[in-house]
């Protein structure tokens, strides 16, 4: 990551289907090591962009360059497809033991038996199914299974990794044990990652880049911070930017709950995190209560700013109040109290959100 | 009452004893359909997961047509085949009618697609998305296709049972192309039509049962082998 290399990039990817336009993409490129997250609703060409960075959708217009090569010109797409390896939203397991699974993109290379049981039995305990080696994969719960292809996934220790919302058919507990793991593991190995998911946090907690796509077109892409808190367009604003998603860091711990600084001012959260550390604070609109009063502190919400109302957007029975505190945030106020408070665009108001309402996302913690 | 029992007894007698004649009859039908439903293999299994894994136009047409030939009638695949082998046939320069050879040709028309029909069906019963995740893991299309058929193996077991059963029960295309010829041709199913229509029950029901016991253990080992895959 000190260096950037640019590992993968796409020119001009079309991909066309009865006259319908499935996915356009002008450029694209990775750095090695990143992970860019792909979000967006259902059919907005998260899958296609996937399958067709891996050359497994075709035919499609564009250019793929892996390391600078192109793919079909100077490296064959086997070759190409061989630097990779995708998991799928099913965990698509072959119908052998679980170490035959682990170990089968491994067999495909033709590797010596040896050096495949080594790395097999390395994934095996890395995803914490070593006991679950020699088990038929058909007798294994949607989480282990998720697991085995995961580790199928590793063992090729690809230099890209393709995740196509790996998670989505899993139940909550399991989706979070899952999701923290892989968080740990792509933190070790480096791995560049590239994984679609409809789930905005899946993509804040694990993503240095975010990619919003739509109608088979990036919307939007930059840091996941920038793009939920600044979004581009009405679109990318209605799927993502409903929360305030602040970068703080941990400046004073006091069990349990720490002070952020954020942009020079001190906001408190419950939840653990080191110190020096830097969180994400997410702060959805309803938990933050707007006050023209100057003085009205008793109440049991710790955090207490000054902002001023940069623009408020009707959404139905509710406004939409977009603020600036020195950082900023977003509220919901019911269109009455918005008349009682006489709020408009200027006007100087009193914000305030419980320590308890912030979710905190740790980046890369391990 | 009588005539069932005293046939049954002297069918035991004739097992027992291993009469050559019943023996050599039984190795030759085993040799013919095993042939013939190896053969088929090859050809239906290849054939049937080509066809289930590419995409062209009038592809429901040419399964329709396999399935069809599922339950092609064995008289009319003997009517054929002599038609062919006939001296004055298109085939007739090889001499095989009246041969094993010919009886082995016309059971692989039986069998072939029957297993094809099986093997279509189980490839395109596999997972959309497996192909990809096969392609995804670095496989050549060779790699993928020899994948593919291991996944779909159960589905495929049971192609091999029908194709051998249907080919060791026939009788029509056997008598026509092979001509229940003693010690050459006759196999099974035409010595048992011969000796009923001669009034030798005893034999005859000495036939009957090694083919039952024949289908019976052949089921079984293939249903043994189903039973273990599924349970591990």
């Amino acid at each position: 990551m000190n260096q950037s290399i640019t590992i993968l990039e796409a020119k001009n990817l079309k991909v066309k289907r009865g006259g319908a336009t499935l996915l356009n993409i002008p450029s694209l490129s990775i750095e090695k090591g990143e992970i860019l997250a792909l979000i967006g609703p259902n059919g907005a060409g998260k899958t296609t962009f996937l399958q067709t960075l891996s050359y497994l959708l075709k035919p499609f217009q564009g250019e793929i360059f892996f390391r600078g090569k192109k793919v079909e010109t100077h490296i064959s797409v086997l070759e190409y497809r061989r630097k990779l390896a995708m998991v799928f939203q099913d965990p698509l397991l072959f119908d052998t033991t679980v170490f035959n699974n682990v170990a089968s993109g491994l067999k495909i290379r033709g590797m010596k038996r040896k050096e495949i049981a080594d790395r097999v039995m390395e994934q095996l305990e890395r995803f914490g199914i070593s006991h679950l080696s020699r088990r038929s994969a058909k007798t294994l719960s949607g989480g282990e299974a998720q697991r085995a292809s995961l580790a199928r996934a590793f063992a090729l220790q690809p230099e890209i990794l393709l995740l196509d919302e790996p998670f989505a058919s899993l139940d909550p507990p399991t989706h979070e044990s899952l999701i923290e793991d892989l968080e740990h593991i792509l933190y070790r190995t480096r791995t560049t990652t590239i994984f679609a998911t409809h789930d905005r946090l899946e993509a804040l907690s694990l993503s240095d880049r975010v990619a919003v796509m739509n109608h088979g077109m990036i919307q939007q892409m930059g840091p996941p911070e920038e793009v939920m808190n600044y979004p581009a367009t009405e679109f990318v604003a209605s799927f993502v930017g409903v929360e305030t998603i602040l970068p703080g860091k941990v400046i004073k711990r006091n069990g349990g709950s720490f002070i952020a600084s954020v942009e020079g001012k001190e906001i408190e959260a419950v939840g653990e995190a080191h110190l020096g550390e830097t969180v994400l604070l997410c702060i959805r609109p309803e938990n933050v209560t707007l006050s023209t009063q100057p003085h009205r502190e008793a109440t049991s919400a710790r955090n207490l700013f000054v902002g001023r109302i940069l623009k408020i957007v009707p959404l139905g029975p509710y406004q939409k109040a977009h603020l600036d505190c020195g950082f900023p945030l977003v509220a919901y106020v019911t269109t009455h109290s918005l008349e009682e408070l006489s709020l408009n665009e200027g006007k100087e108001v009193r914000a305030s959100f419980k320590a308890t309402a912030i979710h905190v996302v740790r980046k890369g913690a391990g | 009452m009588d005539l069932i029992l005293d046939g049954i007894k002297k069918a035991f007698w004739l097992l027992i004893t291993f009469d050559p004649e019943v023996m050599g009859i039984t190795l030759l039908s085993l040799q013919i359909s095993g042939t013939a439903t190896l053969v088929s293999l090859l050809i239906g299994i290849s054939t049937g997961t080509a066809i289930a894994l590419s995409q062209f136009p009038g592809k429901r047409f040419i399964v329709s047509l396999v399935n069809t030939g599922m339950g092609l009638p064995p008289v009319v695949v003997g009517l054929f085949v002599t038609i062919f082998l006939w001296r004055s046939g298109p085939l007739g320069f090889l001499g095989i009618l009246y041969t094993p050879t010919a009886m082995i040709l016309a059971q692989t028309v039986i069998a072939t697609p029957i297993v094809m029909g099986i093997s279509l069906a189980a490839i395109q019963h596999l997972p959309p998305k497996l192909k990809l995740q096969i392609l995804a893991l670095g496989a050549t299309r060779l790699q993928m296709v020899w994948i593919l058929i291991k996944e779909a193996k159960l589905p495929l077991l049971a192609g091999v049972m029908a194709g051998f059963g249907g080919v060791i029960s026939e009788v029509g295309a056997s008598i026509m192309v092979g001509g229940n010829i003693k010690g050459y041709s006759r196999v099974l199913t035409t010595a048992t039509v011969m000796e009923t229509s001669r009034g030798n029950f005893d034999i005859a029901i000495a036939l009957g049962i090694i083919l039952l016991l024949l289908a019976y253990f052949i089921n079984l080992i293939l249903t043994q082998i189903q039973q273990r895959e599924r349970s591990r």
